[in-house]
């Protein structure tokens, strides 16, 4: 079945499962027991530190380990501002973070007493330092979100500049990279990044298992008490076979970074994009991933509007040809609804309900490519407009 | 020939779940579709009654599921609201009042939908209505205390050839056995009876959070003024309590003047009506309808009177060379007087009149205008 949904989760890959499986099968242990079996448990849990720590340019000791990305940037948001002093709860985001930094700054302005403000993005959706630099309040500010790439449209953001910015008022910097992990270039030491957060099934690893990366000296508080693990700052037995599988596939997606990995993504990428401009010539290309692209992005994603076409139908249509991918954002519901990302850039609602998004990842191949270019030949045909004065 | 693609709306109700059971049963290919009317609240804790809630879009789901069928949500608040909630509060401030489900099958969830997967190349759609289709018209349900085709009459044959209706020879005790038998887990929940956008049942409340207090005076047929009211739009024709006068006998609205904010009461026995128009009035085959003998029902699960239908307006070009087809002149509709064997009481403006030989639907119309048996005009 071809796969274009890695955004949405990547297929476990074969590394993660070999590292998962003993662990599955090993008798019981809890990592934190004093026995045999319980320091076996927590060598696979260490192992795994230390490659998730290698990926982003980490000390292993910086690794706090969560129940995914969500966990992840709410600890961040929350943590800081509970750090914090009441009058030194002011918060800046990008306009188009995830939901999990966009909703845990909205519970800490309504519940914590924090001041939030967003930044605006350009029309590829990315933020301008010379725009987010005067919402900073220098003494004021405590925290500064801007994720690494977008999850939507995949654009790669200027995060060593924005982190500049942030330290100089005083704040620390909030890195979502989430989507962006596999990447070369997202880097704790280089980018400046103070707090960075993972998801493991992003990177071929499996569901449940995340990590918030938190630079050596930046203070926050708890969200989970309890059992004091992870420093206290995450309680919570370790999940070891899961957090495994994590670090292995960590492992793997930075040994791709040596091989041709991204390349091939950005000529798959490419080749699906000039077999749907051959179907569609009206195609809009959202975030322009095609121009040079000095702060990254993602190579793998393509996020596209077939202009008349609701994005609801084409996937239906896809999806009967087994292709996955997706629309905008899900509500609770499971409905479509129009992504914040999409009208942040400046699209009218409209243009963003009929936005899909491809995306391609570490088992993709050009035959996954030909298949979705197929599947969409076939659902625009079925979607074409009536002859005129028929009846529909 | 390969099994007809049929779309099934699934409400999250055990009706449309067991449609879709039936539907999968009768070897269709089946996809599952839930409606999003409203936009739902982003917490879980929040449980409403309505149609259109969380839950009922995870039960359509699980039932999906269950029949392992594809199964999406697709979001139509921006329609529903157009053409249904917003349009019941105008007609409530009209003086009129709607009947919000045939306007949902009329706007959306019928006409909208099935409008919406032949465009993606879906040869039918099925839902949970109790009515039958056979040989393309329109039929009661088996079941009579159920029968739902009140609220289809405004189908036409281009909607009839392409619905299916698998509930339709079935009662409401045999469906929820069939929901049982295939374990579906909405085979015990309970009816909902309300508006689904009104969830707590209190219209009137629902109106006046939207338009505010507008007073005025509770009249009697001479104009002598007997009470004050909050707003007309909280009365309907026929409606006794909520006047707040004190009368010998007890009152009854009698229209509605919402231009005046006056609402007119008199004694039980003015409001029987012999005539009825309709407007919008079309036929299930698609023609315009014919004068003669019908049998009218003027409310959802009111009696039925014998009529005289009279066409009043001239037969409107028609059949294939008429401009842009026939089903949008089908859709238009015409205006059609209804001479009622015996008095009716209390019909309201705004409300379905449909018209059936034994248990076919002929089609019907949107109330207009009412005359009272006591009206002189009335010869």
């Amino acid at each position: 079945m071809p796969y274009l949904d890695y955004a949405a989760s990547a297929p476990l890959r074969p590394e993660a499962l070999t590292a998962m499986l003993p662990l599955l099968e090993r008798p019981a242990a809890n990592p934190s027991s004093q026995h045999g079996q319980g320091r076996a448990a927590r060598a696979a849990v260490e192992t795994a530190r230390e490659q998730v720590a290698a990926l982003v340019g980490a000390a292993p000791g910086e690794v706090v380990f969560t129940s995914g990305g969500t966990e992840a940037d709410n600890l961040a948001v929350k943590g800081t501002v509970l750090a914090r002093a009441p009058e030194a709860r002011h918060l800046v985001c990008s306009a188009v973070e995830h939901h999990a930094v966009l909703d845990a700054a909205a519970w800490a302005a309504a519940d914590a007493g924090a001041q939030v403000d967003l930044a605006p993005v350009d029309g590829l959706g990315r933020v301008d330092p010379g725009r987010l630099g005067p919402l900073l309040q220098p003494g004021r500010t405590a925290l500064v979100a801007v994720m690494a790439a977008n999850n939507e449209v995949g654009t790669g953001q200027p995060v060593a500049a924005v982190a500049e910015l942030a330290h100089a008022a005083g704040a620390v910097l909030l890195c979502d990279a989430v989507q962006a992990a596999g990447l070369p270039g997202v880097d704790m030491a280089a980018d400046g990044i103070d707090l960075l957060a993972l998801a493991s099934h992003k990177l071929g690893g499996p569901t449940g298992v995340g990590a918030l990366v938190v630079r050596a000296g930046t203070t926050l508080r708890p969200l989970v008490h309890g059992g004091g693990q992870e420093r206290g700052l995450r309680s919570g037995t370790l999940p070891a076979a899961a957090l495994a599988g994590f670090g292995a596939a960590a492992a793997a997606a930075l040994a791709d970074r040596h091989t041709t990995a991204g390349t091939t993504l950005a000529t798959l990428r490419s080749h699906l994009l000039t077999g749907l401009r051959a179907l569609a010539p009206d195609l809009e290309v959202n975030g322009d991933r095609f121009a040079p692209d000095p702060a990254g992005g993602l190579p793998g994603l393509l996020s596209v509007r077939f202009p008349g076409r609701r994005a609801e139908d084409l996937l239906l249509l896809l999806d009967r040809h087994g292709v996955a991918c997706s629309a905008g954002s899900a509500c609770a519901s499971g409905a479509v609804t129009p992504s914040h990302v999409l009208v942040a850039m400046g699209r009218d609602p409209a243009a963003a309900r009929e936005t899909v998004r491809f995306s391609l990842g570490h088992a993709s191949t050009q035959a996954d490519v030909d298949a979705a270019v197929a599947a969409v030949a076939q659902a625009l045909e079925v979607l074409a407009p009536a002859p005129q004065g028929v009846e529909r | 020939m390969s099994a007809p693609r049929v779309l099934v709306a699934m409400s999250g109700g055990v009706d449309s779940s067991v449609a879709a059971a039936l539907a999968v049963e009768a070897g269709w290919d089946v996809t599952g579709v839930h409606l999003k009317l409203a936009d739902t609240p982003g917490h879980l804790q929040v449980q409403g009654k309505g149609c259109c809630t969380l839950a009922d879009a995870d039960d359509a789901r699980r039932v999906a599921g269950t029949l392992g069928i594809p199964f999406y949500v697709w979001d139509m608040a921006e329609e529903f609201q157009r053409a249904v909630v917003d349009d019941f509060a105008a007609e409530y401030a009209g003086g009129r009042t709607p009947n919000p489900c045939a306007r949902c099958n009329e706007q959306v969830k019928v006409v909208g939908l099935l409008a919406r997967a032949r465009a993606l190349g879906f040869d039918a759609l099925a839902t949970g209505h109790y009515a039958r289709v056979e040989g393309g018209r329109l039929y009661r349900g088996a079941d009579a205390a159920k029968d739902q085709s009140y609220v289809l009459y405004m189908l036409g044959p281009a909607e009839l050839e392409h619905l299916r209706l698998p509930l339709g020879g079935l009662t409401k005790p045999e469906v929820r056995a069939t929901a049982t038998r295939l374990g579906l887990r909405t085979a015990a929940k309970p009816e909902s009876y309300d508006v689904c956008f009104v969830p707590d049942g209190d219209t009137a409340g629902w109106l006046e959070r939207r338009f505010g207090p507008r007073p005025g005076q509770v009249v009697d047929t001479a104009g002598r003024v007997l009470g004050h009211h909050r707003g007309a739009y909280r009365y309907t024709v026929g409606q006794r309590r909520g006047l707040g006068i004190a009368a010998p006998t007890p009152r009854y609205v009698l229209r509605v003047e919402p231009a005046a904010g006056r609402v007119v009461v008199g004694e039980r026995a003015e409001l029987a009506i012999t005539t009825v128009e309709l407007e919008r009035a079309t036929a299930t085959d698609g023609r315009p309808l014919r004068p003669g003998r019908a049998k009218v029902r003027l409310r959802a699960h009111g009696t039925e009177v014998g009529c005289r239908v009279v066409p009043l307006d001239p037969a409107r070009p028609h059949g294939p060379g008429a401009p842009h087809g026939g089903l949008q002149a089908h859709r238009r509709g015409a205006r059609v007087r209804l001479e009622l064997d015996e008095p009716v009481d209390a019909v309201a403006p705004g409300q379905a009149g449909v018209l059936y030989d034994g248990d076919l639907v002929l089609g019907g119309g949107t109330v207009t205008t009412t005359t009272p048996r006591s009206d002189p005009r009335t010869p």
